[in-house]
């Protein structure tokens, strides 16, 4: 039932072998520089065209006969008692099919949902919003963090305290490693909330079908699996009679995970009315409402002895998601630099804001931010080379090896030596550390058909968050069949098809190529028991390979794949596979390091970030350009964190003043700077592909890299996000 | 976003009558007037449609030198246009500075003229304030870090057009139609403080369309030089902007002549007489250069988060004198 297979992992110069035990259907994993004729080549986006064409459908250009346009009413105030509602004058407008009230009484933040309508048209549907009147009682509130835990504040969940548990961790004595440093420094750093902004909107379009109790939603969702699981629960649904599809989704980050409160307002109306709801939220909404990053306030400190060796790393930590929890930022401090004595305590405080969710690497930005600041800040009072410091408290070699990749490709030496320019302008260069975890969970399966016309298709229960997920399975799937990318489809984003796990934490690639290639390599198996009598071999002596299924000790017996196919006794024939429990290893954690230099207008405060380089291992890259996208988007909203986002609270009203595209500062065109992206590829084991998540590791560490070149280039650090003029102006001591 | 119809005058006259009814908007680009629309800050009956009116359009620089820019003519076209880059940069360098190219090539000049202010609390629908027929500033005891620095009160609002410092310095003029007739009013005094009423930014009346600018012909020994200072690079608003024609003897070095004219520091745009006083009569070096931009500020009255844009709104009127006088920083 199983088998032993000895892999060769590591990187080069660095490798042991390994014999491991997997199942005896899986198929051998990729060893360590097998020629493999698609995995590793730069294909382009599959459905790039589609999505450049407009002809790719996301969850808004869905438009079912009869359908009905849904729109939330929210509550403006940020901390209230609904005392009445009446909907009367809404329902009574023409063309306005129902109007809910939902349950929450209490309102916590401004944007929380308090009404839904649905009505013949948007406008209509907006219209009749405006005839809904809520009788609020007014409640006191609170939006600042600070504030919050002052002992008179406003409470925000009625009896509890709005300073939530302490969540601490201890290994050694960090007042002994404090004790015994040559050098110690102590320093406080804060971080911005940064919203999402998934380009497209959360929203639904739910249909119900009452005669059958049949539910579907279309939706923008990172897990259809999940929204499907957690409908069925509050519809007290059977699963199976809950159908979720996200063909196209536009971003996610995070925030789109499970049933979201529009989901459930469009299957309620849709349910309410017999006919097919929309619901797309506004992008006020979307900033408001739909999750995101906590803020921080991180106090640091760190002692060094005489050899540059970390002796203490001290972390008290708090962040507010709002009314949401999720602050915590302590993961780096934990695990990037070794240290014998690490203590962090990180706090949750409750404010009358929406809520956090997760996003991109949840809590490892700030907490990298921080404590790369903080490293710089030792290094410079030690008198040791930044670059130095990190090596010497690093004990991982891959990033070890990485480091030099980076500091070659950066010209690190040179720009670090050279001076930071005469004038107004100053150039400056930082590098930081990245760490993640995305070796993948078992779950996923998968199904490969061959059709009689030679067209092969994939089909997996998994969505596509934009980092080329259709693009990467077709690869895996024509690697197996030894096909070209493009006889190959994938379809995906549908809970009709086998299981897969959501989109997030850099879970896809790691858990769904190895399922496909199972499947792929059992309907090899299929074919070769068609083609074996007809070249008269043996299934176990074929091989595929260039389009063509051939005796592997006798290539000129051979049948084109296609010709195979016609042989298929019906339509069809398949396989599926499925992604097996996780085996050894080279190592389950990721590096990474990012090096960025900007150019700081020291008299107006004005920071432009003008190159990154970034060297990230993935274990196997199967696509080296979607894997070099999905870099180059972590590294942009890095700096987007770094240097402009800030969702800004008015502390008297309790709103957000900056809900739109304008006022909300998302970096443009002319902020990007020149990226190069270097993968190291590391022969990791862990499944049959070898593919390792990159979505999460490529974020970490690219606002860390800006804030310590800033602080390179203007011999002061700004220890707060993100690093607007202001701060730069005050941290020269000029405003 | 409430209903409207659109409705598309014949000419003029027809536009100016539709304008003078309550609830009509003028629609030219359609930028902001959308903006407004969409975020519920207006909502408008009808949309009165001035694409078509002939009189409204083109770009011409006329043999007396004199330059006219319809009000409907595109920021793209001010900003690509050869005669305008050559004798009237600062113009030309402050349409090309807008939004986005998209933007540049919808939107107008009437229409950045007369756009909204940007102010959070004022673009919130959530919020009633002061320029919505509130009695609140929000601005003053709220988030305040893009707002006035200079002549604030009681609505501390920046006026946002890029291009109204430039077409000040430059000394133009609007003509303006409606049912009282035509009449022209130097740009300088179009813009009105919220002194005089806190929810206009202008003395633009019922039924009145702006149909163009008209900039004097600029002496050949008229150099000018539009200038920001912005958080992005891409699609951003001014922190500051600055706007300098200096008028120097053939040969010489000495201003006979200044205007400096400051966009985003105060409700509207912000000719300062004072940083002009300290550029004229001298020889221009960058002293000179750094004492007109002291003179700029000296009345600067930041609020509780913006006083670096003093700071930046001295570095920005000192790189523009400099960069107009050919001078290099030192």
């Amino acid at each position: 039932m199983s088998r032993r297979v000895t892999l060769n992992l590591g990187f080069q110069g660095n490798t042991r072998d390994v014999t491991v035990v997997i199942p005896d259907d899986e198929p051998t994993p990729w060893q360590w520089g097998e020629r493999l004729s698609v995995v590793g080549k730069p294909t382009p986006r599959v459905d790039g065209p589609l999505k450049a064409t407009g002809a790719a459908h996301y969850t808004y250009d869905i438009e079912l006969p009869g359908m009905l346009y849904g729109a939330i009413l929210r509550s403006p105030r940020p901390h209230a008692r609904i005392r009445n509602i009446d909907l009367s004058a809404a329902e009574h407008l023409d063309g306005v099919r129902a109007v809910l009230a939902l349950e929450d009484r209490e309102i916590r933040f401004a944007g929380q949902e308090v009404a839904a309508v649905a009505a013949i048209s948007s406008d209509l549907a907006a219209d009749a919003l405006k005839l809904i009147k809520v009788d609020y009682e007014k409640m006191p509130f609170v939006v600042d963090m600070d504030r919050a835990m002052a002992d008179f504040a406003p409470r925000v969940f009625g009896s509890g305290s709005n300073v939530g548990r302490t969540s601490t961790s201890s290994v050694g004595n960090v007042a002994r490693g404090l004790e015994v440093a040559a050098n110690t420094i102590e320093a406080a750093y804060t971080t911005a909330v940064q919203t999402h902004v998934c380009l497209e909107t959360h929203g639904a379009v739910a249909s119900f079908n009452a005669a059958r109790d049949q539910l579907t939603v279309w939706c923008s969702t990172q897990g259809v699996f999940s929204v499907r699981d957690d409908l069925a629960v509050y519809f007290s649904l059977p699963p199976d009679n809950v159908r979720v599809v996200c063909e196209f989704l536009g971003g996610g980050f995070g925030s789109k995970f499970g049933a979201t409160p529009e989901m459930i307002v469009a299957a309620r109306l849709a349910g309410a009315t017999g006919v097919p709801v929309k619901v797309m939220l506004p992008r006020g909404d979307e900033h408001r409402s739909t999750g995101n990053r906590p803020n921080s306030e991180q106090k640091v400190k760190l002692g060094v002895d005489r050899d540059g060796k970390l002796t203490a790393i001290d972390l008290v930590q708090r962040g507010s998601g709002g009314i949401g929890g999720g602050a915590g930022s302590a993961g780096p401090f934990k695990s990037i630099y070794r240290c014998a004595n690490i203590r962090t305590e990180e706090r949750n405080i409750y404010t009358n804001a929406g809520p956090a969710s997760p996003m991109r690497a949840p809590g490892w930005p700030q907490g990298c931010f921080a404590l790369e600041l903080a490293m710089d800040e030792m290094a410079r009072k030690a008198g040791i080379d930044r670059l130095e410091f990190r090596r010497r408290n690093s004990d991982n070699p891959v990033r070890a090896a990485e480091y030099e990749i980076g500091a070659r490709a950066f010209g690190w030496a040179e720009k670090n030596s050279s001076p930071k320019s005469s004038g107004a302008f100053k150039r400056g260069v930082g590098v930081a550390s990245a760490e993640w975890h995305a070796v993948g969970v078992p779950g996923p399966e998968a199904q490969v058909i061959a059709h009689r016309d030679g067209a092969v298709e994939v089909r997996v229960g998994t969505q596509d968050i934009g980092t080329g997920t259709r693009t990467i399975l077709a690869i895996v799937a024509a690697e197996e069949l030894g096909l070209p990318v493009d006889r190959v489809k994938s379809e995906i984003g549908d809970t009709r098809f086998l299981f897969s796990v959501p989109s997030g934490g850099s879970l896809s690639a790691p858990s769904n190529t190895p399922a496909v290639r199972q499947a792929a390599a059992h309907l090899k198996d299929k074919l070769f028991r068609i083609a074996a009598p007809i070249l008269g071999a043996e299934p176990d002596d074929l091989e595929a390979s260039d389009g063509f299924i051939r005796v592997r000790t006798n290539p000129s017996r051979s049948l084109a794949f296609a010709d195979v196919c016609k042989r298929i006794p019906g339509d069809s024939i398949s396989a599926q596979g499925e992604r097996v429990a996780n085996y050894e290893g080279f190592r389950t954690d990721q590096a990474g390091c990012q090096f960025a230099e900007v150019e700081v207008d020291t008299e107006t405060g004005i920071v432009r970030v003008t190159h990154v380089v970034a060297v990230h291992d993935a274990g196997r890259i199967i696509d080296p350009l979607m894997a070099r996208s999905q870099v180059n988007g972590g590294i942009l909203m890095g700096i987007g964190f770094a240097l402009f986002e800030n969702r800004r609270m008015d502390p008297m009203l309790g709103i957000m003043v900056n809900p739109t595209m304008d006022d909300y500062k998302l970096l443009g065109s002319l902020d990007v700077p020149r990226i190069d992206v270097t993968f190291f590829e590391v022969a990791n084991g862990i499944t049959n592909t070898g593919v390792m998540g990159l979505g999460e590791v490529a974020h970490v560490a690219s606002a860390a890299a800006v804030a310590c070149a800033v602080y390179d280039a203007i011999g002061v650090p700004v220890r707060s996000l993100p690093i607007t003029p202001d701060r730069v102006l005050a941290a020269l001591g000029r405003a | 976003m409430n209903r409207f119809e659109v409705i598309t005058p014949a000419d003029l006259a027809s536009a100016s009558r539709l304008l003078a009814q309550d609830g009509h908007v003028a629609f030219a680009g359609g930028v902001d007037v959308l903006d407004l629309s969409k975020q519920n800050v207006e909502s408008p009956t009808a949309l009165v449609n001035l694409k078509g009116l002939k009189e409204l359009g083109g770009i011409e620089v006329r043999p007396s030198g004199e330059l006219r820019l319809g009000a409907m003519a595109k920021l793209s076209e001010v900003a690509e246009h050869p005669a305008i880059r050559a004798r009237f940069t600062a113009i030309a360098e402050a349409a090309g500075e807008v939004a986005t190219p998209q933007i540049r090539n919808l939107g107008t000049v009437g229409g950045n003229i007369l756009q909204r202010p940007r102010c959070w609390y004022f673009r919130n629908p959530d919020v009633n304030c002061l320029k919505k027929g509130g009695d609140t500033c929000y601005a003053i005891s709220g988030l305040n870090r893009y707002h006035a620095i200079l002549g604030g009160g009681p609505a501390f609002i920046v006026h946002p057009s890029n291009l109204a410092p430039a077409l000040i310095a430059m000394r133009a003029s609007a003509t303006i139609v409606g049912p009282a007739g035509e009449r022209t009013v130097e740009l300088e005094k179009f813009f009105t403080l919220p002194t005089v009423d806190p929810k206009r930014e202008n003395s633009l009346k019922s039924g009145e369309i702006v149909t163009e600018v008209i900039v004097p012909a600029s002496p050949s020994s008229v150099r000018s030089h539009y200038l920001e200072a912005r958080e992005k690079q891409s699609f951003d608003w001014p922190l500051v902007s600055v706007a300098i024609a200096l008028d120097r003897a053939p040969g010489a070095n000495t201003v006979r002549d200044a205007r400096v004219v400051m966009g985003a520091v105060a409700p509207v745009p912000w000719r300062s007489p004072e940083a002009e006083a300290a550029l004229k009569g001298g020889p221009l070096d960058e002293s000179r250069a750094r004492a007109a931009a002291e003179a700029a500020l000296k009345d600067a009255r930041p609020m509780s988060d913006n006083a670096y844009k003093v700071v930046i709104a001295k570095v920005i009127v000192r790189r523009a004198i400099m960069s107009v006088a050919g001078l290099e920083a030192a």
